[in-house]
């Protein structure tokens, strides 16, 4: 399976110049990618269009040669750095994850998840619970790549490699593509396979 | 230190509790008092308040509480009477209005076309005084408490409606509404799952707080002559019937009636408010 961005550019509406131009990028679930950039730079912007939040820019995307759905279940799911923002707050964290698929017990301790946290609400939860549960709500079966922006950089080291590995064991079980956005270079360093600067595929 | 703490419990037992407890104890008063009055409004059969005229015109008095009229009808039996048809009003008007606005809005968040269609009709219902349609819509469909029932639904929406619209366009704006959409959720879905159950408080604030607006329309179309009919023990009629007796010195047939109207509407925001405080997320925690 490939994802493939050809001649994406993009500028905020209010924005004067261009926050992206001309991108490449071709990525498949072969390698692990890491991509790296500093903060502002439109990492979390160029994630947004890779998976079809932002439906404004130039260029095109591309999912197995197709261009991403509009409807129905997206084949290209990102992972937020902000947990809290993506879950209801009335909702148990049960139907948080059932919202996606029915998760069976061994995944879930897997995750680290103990079943006493399903019954409780999100607010009840730390930062790193409930980023166990983001994580595993975008791991749908459907589910055929995953981009994760930033996503342990609220937690501490452990939990990061925790996380990290059982999402990586999971990726490579069902063939599904990664790519990880960061700016933490000994991160990428140690999880992906390649790395690309996004300075280095950003015309500007 | 603990003799300051333990001061002021001493005298005043109220006092000693935290504002969540005295809260709902304000609430439960409120609530108490208005069933009171609601169900012994409903053990008052007409039979009740027969006319004698043996007892006309008498002042207040352990007797009859509120006096009696120029028929010698019991005051406190009628006004009780009426309170309890004025809040039943103001119950069917209150829910009818939250249904129009529950779906109003909704309706209106699908699109942009149908949101400026909803934001057009609050402002054109907003810019026609609420007393004017009552009147209108109350003898277009034949008066009576239907009439007046329906009347004050159709002008007490709109407050409602501002505030769920409000309140939906910025939970369609949440991340969690756009992932739920990124599963493959429907517009149906969302609107049920994710945004129904966080505008409920809203909704039943926003009932309760419309009951104290119905009752006072109600009762002043009434007191105008538009609204229920003259037989009834409504609020509004024992008022503008007073009117005639009041320069003969008859004082009691308007204060208490009026009183108890006053101390109703009360009761309501006073419960509503506190509600509001007890289920609002943002003063949950004072």
């Amino acid at each position: 399976m490939k994802l493939k961005a050809t001649n994406i550019s993009f500028k905020y509406p209010s924005a004067k110049n261009y926050l992206l131009k001309d991108i490449n990028l071709e990525l498949d679930n072969k390698k692990i990618m890491g991509l790296i950039g500093d903060s502002g730079s439109g990492k979390s912007t160029l994630c947004k269009i890779l998976s079809g939040y932002v439906q404004k820019y130039e260029g095109e995307v591309s999912f197995d040669d197709a261009p991403l759905p509009k409807k129905g279940f997206k084949p290209v799911q990102l992972i937020y750095q902000h947990p809290e923002k993506v879950m209801n707050p009335k909702w148990k964290m049960k139907d948080v994850l059932g919202e996606s698929w029915d998760v069976d017990e061994k995944t879930l301790s897997e995750f680290g998840i103990q079943k006493s946290w399903l019954t409780r609400f999100p607010q009840e939860l730390s930062g790193g619970e409930l980023q166990r549960f983001s994580v595993l709500r975008a791991l749908n079966p459907k589910t055929k790549f995953i981009i994760a922006d930033e996503m342990t950089t609220m937690l501490d080291a452990i939990t990061q490699v925790q996380i990290l590995d059982s999402v990586l064991k999971l990726v490579k079980e069902r063939n599904m593509g990664f790519l990880l956005v960061s700016h933490d270079m000994d991160l990428v360093d140690t999880i992906c396979d390649d790395k690309i600067y996004l300075k280095d595929i950003n015309n500007i | 230190m603990a003799n300051s703490n333990n001061g002021p419990s001493i005298y005043n037992p109220f006092a000693k509790l935290n504002l969540r407890t005295k809260t709902l104890i304000t609430i439960g008063l409120s609530v108490f008092i208005l069933v009171i009055v609601v169900i012994s409004s409903l053990f008052i059969n007409s039979g009740d308040i027969t006319t004698n005229f043996q007892a006309m015109n008498k002042p207040p008095s352990f007797e009859h509480f509120f006096g009696t009229d120029w028929m010698g009808r019991d005051m406190f039996t009628r006004t009780l009477k009426g309170l309890g048809l004025s809040v039943q009003i103001g119950a069917g008007a209150s829910i009818l209005s939250s249904l129009i606005a529950i779906v109003l809005s909704f309706i209106g968040s699908t699109n942009r076309f149908l949101d400026g269609v909803i934001s057009w009709l609050v402002d054109l219902f907003l810019s026609i005084p609420h007393i004017l349609l009552i009147i209108l819509i109350s003898i277009s469909l034949g008066g009576g408490a239907f009439g007046v029932t329906v009347g004050v639904a159709l002008t007490h929406w709109t407050s409602l409606t501002r505030v769920l619209r409000a309140e939906i366009k910025q939970i369609k704006t949440s991340d969690f509404v756009k992932l739920s959409e990124r599963f493959g959720k429907s517009k149906l879905w969302i609107a049920r799952k994710h945004i129904l159950p966080l505008v409920t408080t809203q909704i039943i604030v926003g009932t309760i707080l419309i009951f104290p607006h119905a009752i006072m329309h109600e009762a002043s179309v009434t007191f105008l002559g538009f609204g229920l009919s003259p037989h009834e023990p409504a609020i509004g009629i024992i008022l503008s019937e007073s009117m005639k007796y009041l320069a003969t010195g008859n004082w009691w047939l308007a204060l208490f009636p009026g009183l108890s109207l006053l101390i109703l509407v009360l009761l309501f925001d006073i419960a509503g408010e506190n509600i509001k405080k007890i289920l609002d997320p943002t003063s949950a925690n004072e």
